[in-house]
C-alpha cells in the first residue's frame, strides 16, 4: 500500500477521534497499532469507509513483555491490505470480539483463544475449536509446559 | 503318526472324489480371511497409501479385500491409518464398540504404532495399542503399499491359524 494513501487515512481518522492511531515503520507501509478500547471503532470505520471489506488474517504474538494481537483487514476492491497489532497485557489478556463486525473473526478469534488463551469478550461462543474441550493449558505460549511421555 | 497317515490316505481318497472333509471352525477361518472388510479409517497421510492399495496398480481386490465399509456395523477390520489425536480418541473407542465380533486392529504407520514423528505434541496419543487390541503392526511412515499388503497376508495367516498367536483382550 503506497505511504501517502496510509498517511492519508491515519490523519482523517486521527482528526476524527483523537489521536489514537500510531503508524509503525515497516517494508509495506501498511502497518499500524492501537489500544485495545479502540479497536472496535477503528475496525467498523475501515470497514464502512474505506473500503475494507474482508477480514484475511486474525492472530496473535507472545512477546516476553506482553501479547500483541494482530488483524489483517483487505479491500477487495482496492487490493489494499492493512495490518492492525494492539498490544495486550501478559496477564489476563482480554480484547473486544470482531464477530460484530467481520463475520471470519469468529472461528479465527476462537482458535487464538483455544492456542494463546487471550480472551474475546463478547464472542458468541468461545470455545476450544481445534483440541479437545478438556484440554488444559493454551499450547502455543511460550511458557507452555510440554507433559514428559511416560 | 499311523494315525496321521491314515487320515492323509483317507483325504486323499475322498479328494479324488470331490469330498474335502474339515471342521467348521476351519472353514469359517478361511473363509474370514479371505473376504476381510476394511472400514475407512483413514486419519491422515496413510490413508492416502491405503487409497493408493485399493486403487489399480497395487490391487486390494486380488485378496478379497476391497470392500472397505464406511460404516462400522459392517466391517470387520479396523485399519488404524494416520496420526490418533486426543480429540479423536474417545470416537476411535466408539467406532471400535461398533463393530461387530470377530474384528481385528492394523495399525498402520508409525504413527498409528507409536505415536510416529508427532509423539511429542501436546494432542497426539502415542500409538493406537494404548487404547486398541492391535492385530498386525505395519511399519513405515508412510508404509508402501507393498507393506500393507503384507500386513494383511499376515492378519490373513493368523485368522487362519488362532491358535498359533492367542491375544489377550482386555486381561
Amino acid at each position: 500500500m503506497d505511504k501517502s494513501f496510509l498517511v492519508n487515512l491515519v490523519d482523517e481518522l486521527n482528526k476524527k477521534h483523537g489521536n489514537f492511531i500510531e503508524i509503525l515503520e515497516d517494508n509495506l507501509n501498511a502497518a499500524v497499532s492501537i489500544e485495545a478500547k479502540d479497536l472496535i471503532k477503528f475496525m467498523e470505520e475501515l470497514k464502512e469507509n474505506y473500503g475494507f471489506d474482508l477480514l484475511l488474517n486474525l492472530t496473535a504474538v507472545d512477546y516476553p513483555e506482553n501479547f500483541v494481537a494482530v488483524y489483517n483487514p483487505v479491500s477487495t476492491v482496492d487490493n489494499r491490505e492493512i495490518l492492525v497489532k494492539v498490544k495486550l497485557p501478559k496477564e489476563n489478556p482480554e480484547v473486544a470480539s470482531l464477530t460484530g463486525v467481520y463475520k471470519a473473526a469468529n472461528v479465527q478469534e476462537r482458535e487464538v483463544y483455544d492456542l494463546m488463551g487471550i480472551k474475546y469478550t463478547n464472542h458468541p461462543n468461545l470455545t476450544r475449536i481445534l483440541l479437545a474441550e478438556d484440554f488444559e493449558g493454551h499450547p502455543l505460549r511460550k511458557d507452555y509446559q510440554m507433559k514428559k511421555r511416560v | 503318526m499311523e494315525i496321521n497317515k491314515e487320515n492323509e490316505r483317507v483325504q486323499e481318497e475322498l479328494a479324488s472324489q470331490g469330498v474335502m472333509l474339515t471342521s467348521v471352525d476351519k472353514i469359517f477361518n478361511y473363509a474370514r480371511g479371505r473376504s476381510i472388510w476394511p472400514m475407512t479409517f483413514g486419519l491422515a497421510c496413510c490413508a492416502i497409501e491405503m487409497m493408493a492399495t485399493a486403487g489399480g496398480r497395487f490391487d486390494l481386490a486380488r485378496f478379497g479385500y476391497e470392500a472397505f465399509r464406511a460404516s462400522p456395523r459392517q466391517a470387520d477390520l479396523m485399519i488404524v491409518a494416520g496420526t490418533i489425536t486426543k480429540k479423536m480418541q474417545p470416537l476411535i473407542e466408539r467406532l471400535w464398540d461398533q463393530m461387530p465380533e470377530p474384528k481385528w486392529v492394523l495399525a498402520m504407520g508409525s504413527c498409528a504404532i507409536s505415536g510416529g514423528p508427532f509423539v511429542d505434541s501436546y494432542a497426539v496419543v502415542e500409538g493406537a495399542d494404548t487404547f486398541l487390541p492391535v492385530d498386525v503392526y505395519v511399519p513405515g511412515c508412510p508404509p508402501r503399499p507393498e507393506a500393507l499388503i503384507y500386513g494383511m497376508l499376515q492378519l490373513r495367516d493368523k485368522i487362519e491359524n488362532p491358535s498359533i498367536v492367542k491375544v489377550k483382550r482386555n486381561g
